[in-house]
């Protein structure tokens, strides 16, 4: 079966780009084959204008120090025997600050939690399950801001988490872009989302990109029926909401 | 003005935990609704809506306990009758509850069929088997679902599929009131679009009488609903018809909460999204004064001491706030201390003239 079926994209320094599509389009299947996760059957991918080569496991992982993740389920993102601190401290170690002393090393990580309004003293020596959604997928910000990775791939992050936790993880993803110039894949399958967050939208059925675009001309004025269905399913506020229209 | 379905008054209701300290995480909610509307309860999570509505049903179970207060459903009251008479009398028959993972509730090894008989006899009923399956198929069809389902298994039937069976079973017996806890939050948004549209032919047919619908989706209650009230940390505080509390809330929270609205629609991109700093309090411990005091950008000393009432204002408007609604309008207009949590010039004097 054919998941993700010739895509060609291409993605700069410092934009936000967004992948829309329902559930079963292939957007989580493009995530892991950009991440490396998948192997790719057919095509080539281009990091920095080279072809990807992830061929040994030390390569993997000097591409892995270029592009992170944060995925779905923040419940489902933290070993569960490993406390707070130890996630944080992988993260310095894979930047190679691993023979910092303690003191530099709790500085960092305090400025991390810091970043994302969480308190690194109320948060060392606890574990994750600790924590509620909201503080969990904040915290995989802090790590993203510890490892200041070249490109986020941000997998749904907030499908999980009520509309108030929404907005603020929301706002340190901008910051954290205007920051260190990352940049943001954003896979969501919520358009109005997409609309606020983006800088450029592509819209995925069936493995495949249907339209793309700035977010005003895809998600204001689109000319794919798949997109229009996509945008009347959602409810809105200032014009009505059909609910016949299938 | 319509009859009068649902009347809470002053409702409170607690969890008892395991080491004997007590959350109150209702605290204090009134609310009525008439004939043939609905209402919405926004709020993030932990803000007990789920707690309310289990507590509107009357059904309580360890850990959950009730207090003190009335729920009066079309004239009977319901607060305090004993568990099992309000499975007998009340649920079901009285008021429906669906809460977001109600399609787990299908057995897998029982026919959908099978569901609703067994529905119809605990109520007992005297109808026969094919009365039943005549009466379901009818009803199926009135709800735009295909008949077919009544033949299958759960397991053959898709997310959206199972939610909607499972609301058209659980209104079978036309309840007075249908309580959604998040009936639509784990579908796709096909698939949640189908569900709302069977919610409002519920209501446009009769078949409920009243409803309660609870998400922290904004956009989708301002659809779905004629009211929102929203709730924090155990309390409504602020409640108005839908048009009046998505364009002109009035309580800081609410104001907060409507602000973090995302729609795909034109102007809405350059609005930059209002996030409301820190969590809600413990409600173990609730805070002596206003419990949004401490997130609130405008909260003056006072408010740290003297816990607000509800007052209404407008006509059929409620809020809770020291802060009159003139003086509140007057500060979101100025527009300072909105995003960065800056006091606007001038608000220490702003006590409350009540």
């Amino acid at each position: 079966m054919t998941a993700v079926d010739h895509v060609d994209f291409d993605f700069n320094e410092g934009e936000i780009v967004s992948i829309v599509g329902e559930s079963g389009s292939g957007k989580t299947t493009l995530s892991k084959m950009l991440l490396g996760l998948i192997s790719v059957t057919d095509g080539q991918l281009y990091f920095q204008g080279k072809p990807r080569d992830i061929s040994s496991r030390r390569k993997k992982q000097e591409y892995w120090k270029n592009i992170q993740p944060i995925f779905q389920d923040p419940f489902a993102s933290y070993n569960i025997f490993h406390k707070i601190d130890s996630v944080l401290l992988d993260c310095l170690n894979m930047r190679g600050f691993r023979s910092a002393s303690n003191a530099q090393k709790v500085d960092m990580m305090t400025e991390a939690c810091s970043f994302v309004n969480l308190k690194y003293a109320e948060l060392t020596n606890k574990y994750p399950f600790e924590l509620s959604g909201g503080q969990m997928q904040r915290l995989m910000i802090a790590r993203i801001f510890l490892l200041k990775p070249k490109i986020l791939m941000a997998d749904e992050p907030t499908s999980m988490i009520d509309a108030c936790s929404r907005a603020t993880i929301l706002d340190m993803l901008l910051k954290l872009r205007d920051e260190t110039k990352m940049t943001v894949i954003f896979i969501t399958h919520d358009i109005g989302l997409a609309y606020y967050i983006s800088d450029k939208v592509y819209i995925m059925e069936h493995g495949k990109f249907v339209e793309s675009g700035k977010p005003d001309d895809v998600i204001l004025r689109p000319t794919q029926d798949y997109t229009k269905r996509l945008i009347s399913d959602v409810p809105k506020i200032y014009e009505p909401w059909d609910l016949d229209a299938i | 003005m319509g009859k009068v379905m649902l009347e809470v008054k002053n409702l409170k209701t607690k969890y008892v935990t395991r080491f004997h300290e007590d959350v109150f995480a209702v605290d204090g909610v009134s609310l009525k609704i008439e004939e043939g509307r609905s209402l919405g309860i926004a709020g993030e999570s932990g803000c007990g809506k789920s707690t309310l509505a289990l507590s509107l049903m009357g059904y309580y179970f360890a850990p959950l306990h009730y207090l003190s207060g009335d729920i009066i459903v079309d004239g009977v009251n319901i607060a305090g009758m004993k568990p099992d008479e309000v499975r007998r009398k009340v649920l079901g028959q009285e008021i429906a509850y669906i809460p977001q993972a109600a399609m787990n509730a299908l057995n897998p090894t029982m026919k959908i069929n099978d569901f609703v008989n067994d529905v119809m006899y605990a109520h007992g009923s005297k109808m026969k088997k094919s009365e039943i399956r005549e009466m379901a198929e009818a009803r199926f069809n009135e709800l735009g679902l295909p008949p077919e389902v009544l033949d299958k298994h759960a397991v053959e039937l898709s997310g959206g599929m199972k939610q909607r069976t499972v609301i058209a079973i659980s209104t079978i017996l036309s309840p007075k009131v249908l309580i959604a806890d998040e009936p639509s939050s784990a579908l796709d948004v096909s698939s949640q679009k189908l569900v709302i549209r069977m919610m409002r032919q519920l209501m446009q047919k009769g078949y409920i009488k009243s409803m309660i619908f609870i998400t922290h989706e904004l956009p989708l209650l301002y659809n779905v609903t004629d009211d929102i009230a929203v709730m924090y940390a155990g309390q409504f505080v602020e409640q108005g018809t839908a048009n009046e509390m998505v364009f002109d809330p009035v309580h800081p929270y609410a104001k907060g909460l409507m602000g973090s609205i995302l729609v795909p629609e034109a102007g809405t991109r350059e609005v930059k999204l209002t996030a409301i700093p820190g969590t809600p309090p413990n409600l173990k411990h609730p805070p002596e004064g206003c419990r949004f005091a401490d997130r609130c950008p405008y909260a003056v000393p006072t408010c740290r001491s003297l816990a607000p009432e509800m007052k209404t204002f407008s006509g059929n408007r409620e809020y809770r706030c020291l802060f009159s609604v003139k003086k509140l309008r007057e500060v979101y207009s100025d527009g300072t201390g909105r995003r960065s949590g800056e006091k606007p010039a001038g608000i220490d004097e702003l006590i409350a003239d009540q």
